[in-house]
């Protein structure tokens, strides 16, 4: 076995060195004490839990992404978290009963049986917030808004937003009276515009009324803000669920274009991601150069039903890993520290936690090391001078 | 290229076969890549470019952003599954079929045949569907020899004339799925080049419209 064996970390898990780190760790206070400005609260899900609470409400979609293991105290099944959403869920609708809308963010580690996209990560940082207990397009519009910031703070720029609404597809597939099995290949072909599937498949269900050409028109229902007025002409004849779902969609628009002045807006009709657990608007955000979302989100009214009581909900998540990537911000490796020498006088030592209750970084000098206090990252150092310490610059 | 158009195709009967339709879009290369070694061939216009790929890489490249639009075959497609790309037109160019293929003189089948193939999803696909359990036998070219060096019960391979199965005593035994090439699109560049992303793939339809 060749020596590198060893020390060859598994496809998809990625270990952060002090630079990285440092951006990691700055972003993440910077996200927490935005969350916490908007009056998100932060909670901390377990890293592991039975598996039938895992994915309560989540669906299929979690189950294959989850890494599993037997408990040996209980002989349970338990998974390793896939995504944090549903655990918060399950936190705020077990914990957190109330009538007043409650407002979580919560952020760490999550594992992935397969990498998402090309020499992508199995170990994403996810970070979220979640807004629960409000129905209305005032709370969608809260989140969204918030997943801009979470981006503005990363420094990522040029951000475009794609919406989405997962009730006009299923509408419609109500409408049209489809199978299970019928709507499951439609949603499939559906997600690949593909639109000479699309045709086969409606030319075989022999669906009545206008429903087959509204189903086909979803795939070319995509664009800016153009879109909307299409979808009005060519879904007029949708059933009142669809045309509900437009209005929420147009509504939520025009807040978010009125809050956030020159937002870059993308409809998708088609866009059905987290069909199975998203109950609404759905959305994202892309940036240029990037072929994956780098932040996506939506409302999910039902996730809580088995947990307690279904609550309204909606929210967004990203990866922190990806947004120092993405990002600007980018610290500098410090070189402000002060060194300190080897030695135990109390009076020195007195200084020494001075200056660092005060913020100061000291690095301690070990016995028998060279003094280069620069290689350490210091450009100060004490020395004693008339019976006082002194913090004098390096190398003078 | 950000604000441009990148497209990736594969040399051959796609990249022949795909000429007219971008000729019909107005976009020309500016080399045959049959005599170039570039790999990026400029068009007429500045702001559309063409990557030459292998046939089987061209979903890759279009799927983590390489290239904003490609020419892919469904066989490709199939294989690869499909994820992350929209596939919004058939270009009815290059047809084939996918098809499961034996010897003239078969002796009766084991219960559990060896398929050789390089489709491999394709093919435990077919067959799972008809409750078959198979062993697949993953090859990269010249499949037709399988069965007669007793390597293989059958193969699964694209066929067009059909001429080299006969050649090689070998005959279609099934149909899995017609193929033709399909223009794929990437998810990112439809959201964020929406308009020159549309225009063109409503040119191109158009052009097939007129071909048909």
């Amino acid at each position: 076995m060749p020596d590198n064996e060893y020390w060859l970390l598994p496809e998809g898990i990625e270990e952060l060195l002090p630079l990285q780190a440092a951006r990691l760790e700055q972003l993440r206070r910077d996200l927490l004490d935005l969350y916490s400005a908007w009056g998100y609260e932060l909670v901390v899900p377990p890293f592991i839990e039975y598996l039938e609470t895992l994915l309560t409400g989540a669906g299929n979609d979690l189950d294959l992404q989850t890494f599993k293991l037997t408990d040996q105290l209980s002989g349970r099944m338990m998974g390793i978290r896939a995504d944090m959403t549903p655990q918060v869920a399950r936190i705020q609708s077990r914990y957190l009963r109330g009538g007043m809308p409650t407002r979580l963010c919560y952020m760490g580690t999550v594992l992935r049986t397969r990498p998402a996209g090309i020499a992508g990560s199995r170990s994403p940082l996810q970070v979220g917030a979640e807004l629960y207990g409000h129905a209305g397009v005032a709370s969608d519009v809260e989140v969204l808004q918030l997943m801009v910031e979470t981006l503005a703070i990363s420094g990522i720029e040029h951000v475009h937003i794609d919406l989405g609404h997962v009730g006009i597809f299923r509408g419609l597939a109500r409408q049209a009276g489809l199978e299970r099995e019928q709507e499951s290949k439609l949603f499939d072909a559906l997600q690949r515009k593909a639109k000479p599937e699309i045709s086969a498949l409606l030319g075989g269900m022999k669906l009545s009324g206008s429903t087959g050409p509204m189903l086909l028109a979803l795939a070319e229902l995509n664009g800016g803000s153009e879109v909307m007025e299409r979808a009005g002409s060519v879904l007029g004849s949708a059933s009142a669920e669809v045309q509900a779902a437009l209005l929420n969609l147009q509504e939520i628009a025009e807040q978010l274009r009125r809050r956030i002045p020159g937002i870059r807006l993308h409809f998708d009709l088609a866009e059905l991601r987290g069909y199975r657990y998203h109950t609404g608007a759905v959305f994202a955000i892309y940036v240029p150069g990037h072929s994956q979302a780098v932040a996506q989100g939506g409302r999910y009214d039902d996730i809580g039903c088995t947990a307690g009581d279904a609550r309204p909900a909606t929210g967004f998540s990203a990866d922190l890993k990806t947004l120092i990537t993405l990002g600007a911000i980018r610290p500098e490796a410090r070189r402000d520290a002060i060194l300190a020498p080897s030695d135990s006088a109390p009076e020195l030592q007195k200084v020494v936690e001075k200056l660092r209750r005060n913020g100061e970084r000291v690095i301690n000098l070990l016995p028998g090391q060279p003094v280069d206090g620069t290689e350490l990252g210091c450009n100060r150092q004490l020395i004693e001078q008339d019976g006082e310490w002194k913090i004098v610059t390096l190398g003078k | 290229m950000q604000s441009g158009l990148t497209i990736a195709l594969s040399k051959g009967r796609i990249f022949k076969e795909t000429l007219p339709l971008l000729a019909h879009a107005g976009i020309e290369p500016a080399e045959d890549p049959e005599n170039s070694r570039k790999l990026i061939l400029p068009t007429n216009r500045e702001n559309v470019r063409l990557i030459v790929v292998r046939a089987s890489d061209v979903p890759t490249y279009v799927q983590y952003g390489g290239a904003d639009l490609g020419v892919a075959g469904k066989d490709v497609l199939m294989e690869h599954g499909g994820e992350g790309l929209y596939e919004p037109l058939d270009l009815r160019i290059a047809r084939c079929k996918l098809m499961v293929a034996g010897r003239m003189d078969e002796e009766p089948l084991p219960g559990r045949m060896r398929i050789a193939t390089k489709f491999v999803r394709s093919t435990r696909q077919h067959f799972a569907r008809q409750g078959r359990q198979v062993e697949i036998i993953k090859l990269y070219g010249s499949m037709e020899l399988a069965p007669l060096v007793g390597l293989a019960d059958r193969i699964v391979d694209v066929v067009d004339t059909g001429n080299t199965l006969r050649a090689n005593g070998l005959e279609p035994k099934e149909r899995i799925a017609d193929i033709s090439s399909r223009l794929i699109v990437n998810r990112a560049s439809l959201k964020m080049k929406h308009r020159a992303v549309s225009d063109f793939v409503h040119c191109i339809e158009e052009a097939v419209n007129n071909h048909a």
